[in-house]
């Protein structure tokens, strides 16, 4: 098997990479004329999430801060600093520009389209390497599904993405239209980390660091699996993949254990729910590796993939430009050369049907 | 196994159970509308009493959002973790093939058939039995 220098696989896929919008300017050849105008009317600055602030340090790593202009701007940034020096042979784009969080929902709608087309144009157009995530604007079911339909007939397209901390718990019902839509074209739902802010970060409240912030993540994503999984969001799609990215991953097996063994004891809530959690998670459920959240030790590393249970839920994953590690990329320790190629190449092809479809020139 | 003459038909009315103690075991015996089981009084889990849990009905779903309700009174649920069990089978609702409480045969037998005798009290032939075999 080809080792590159990076230590991947040969063909290794990353299915977490950020393109960052480097401002609004850069949306208005994509913007209906109604909304490009209202930049200006209204003075809009931009639509920065705060859960990566441009200039934070986990935002972008700092060998990737450009001397001058903005980071992860263009392909060209993307190849000289993930693509060529790793090896890496294909990449799904999922930019975080906080356009779908709007109140407004046509707003919402018609800034979150733009950024699709953005996405399309200027990085999928760019290099035949790449493949893109449909952003999509949750506050209004019927928009979400239509820029779902607007979008997938373009096969680059081969996720939908939603941040993990939403308005309401992402299995409910009012949602079931999205997930009905994802499965007829057979798309998997990308749920990544951040926070649309209509809820504190926490069930606590607001807290007060970035530190704190950074890590109600692992709760936003531990509560939105119970609720796909309880409200029977995978018995009534069976098909549906869900790819959680930057997620973390040593916390699920633990997070698992426990509300599996609630389920035994309150099935009667959720009837539906006929298998256990850990089950539905095995089937439906991929999380990219990056971060990964375990010792830096290979025998506590294949602990924790003992416990995952499968080999086929692992994707593997830079989080370009956010600042998780420095050097060139790693596994971690103690995964065999077969499980690997599992996490690097294979498994991204078994999630993504249609990066198998798409021909590569 | 060694059959054993548990009580009186009357004196465990439909719906009712009674915990009892045959060769060191602890089982519990239920009345489902004049059909008796019997079931150890330990939960495979661990070891709650199925004689102190609430009888219960079976609540299914073909998909979220819609319910069936049936069979009212023929599951227990153990007081410690709140596992169902089909009385009638001892299985779980959970991992019906894998996760069981044991069972044991019972039924009911006129006093003039059996030739035992109950442990502590004398069994009449006119009267009906509850008989457990362990």
């Amino acid at each position: 098997m080809e080792l590159p220098s990076s230590g991947l696989p040969g063909g290794t896929i990353d299915v977490d990479l950020h393109p960052m919008v480097p401002g609004l300017a850069a949306l208005t050849p994509y913007l209906e004329p109604i909304w490009r105008d209202q930049i200006a009317m209204r003075g809009m600055e931009g639509f920065d999430t705060q859960s990566y602030p441009p200039r934070s340090p986990k935002s972008v790593r700092a060998d990737w801060r450009p001397g001058s202009g903005p980071p992860a701007a263009t392909v060209q940034q993307l190849r000289e600093q993930v693509l060529e020096p790793w090896g890496i042979a294909r990449g799904i784009v999922t930019p975080l520009y906080g356009v779908q969080l709007v109140f407004n929902e046509d707003m919402a709608h018609g800034f979150t389209q733009a950024l699709n087309d953005w996405t399309r144009k200027e990085w999928l157009d760019a290099d035949p390497r790449l493949s893109g995530s449909i952003i999509l604007p949750m506050f209004n079911t019927e928009h979400a599904v239509a820029e779902i339909e607007r979008c997938a007939p373009d096969p680059r397209f081969v996720q939908a993405m939603v941040l993990v901390m939403g308005e309401t718990p992402l299995g409910r019902r009012h949602n079931w239209p999205v997930f009905e839509a994802l499965v007829r074209h057979d798309l998997p739902l990308a749920i990544h980390a951040g926070s649309t802010y209509r809820n504190p970060v926490t069930s606590l409240g607001w807290p007060s660091w970035y530190a704190e912030d950074y890590m109600a993540n692992q709760q936003g994503f531990q509560s939105t699996l119970a609720s796909m999984i309880t409200e029977g969001v995978f018995v009534k799609f069976p098909t549906l993949k869900v790819v959680l990215l930057e997620s973390g991953v040593s916390w699920l097996p633990a997070f698992l254990w426990r509300l599996s063994k609630g389920w035994k004891g309150v099935r009667f809530e959720v009837p539906w729910l006929d298998r256990s959690p850990i089950e539905v998670v095995k089937e439906n459920v991929r999380l990219s590796v990056q971060p990964f959240d375990a010792p830096d030790d290979a025998e506590t590393v294949q602990r924790l993939i003992d416990h995952l249970g499968s080999d086929e839920m692992l994707l593997w994953s830079s989080d370009w430009p956010h600042w998780q590690f420095d050097g060139a990329p790693k596994l971690p320790p103690g995964i065999s050369p077969e499980l690997a190629r599992k996490i690097c190449v294979e498994n991204a092809f078994s999630t993504y049907k249609r990066l198998a479809q798409e021909t590569v020139a | 196994m060694a059959r054993h003459v548990i009580a009186p038909v009357a004196e465990i009315a439909p719906g009712e159970r009674r915990m009892v103690e045959v060769d060191g075991k602890k089982i519990v015996l239920f009345n489902l509308g004049g059909e008796f089981f019997a079931l150890s009084d330990r939960c495979p889990h661990q070891g709650g009493s199925l004689s102190q849990g609430k009888s219960i009905a079976l609540i299914q779903s073909p998909c979220p959002g819609e319910y069936s309700y049936s069979r009212s009174g023929e599951f227990v649920r153990c007081p410690w973790h709140a596992w169902e069990f089909d009385i009638r089978t001892g299985k779980s609702q959970f991992d019906p093939r894998r996760m069981k409480v044991r069972t044991f045969p019972a039924c009911v037998e006129k006093g003039e058939a059996l030739e035992l005798q109950a442990e502590t009290f004398p069994v009449s032939i006119e009267q009906d039995y509850v008989v457990v075999e362990v």
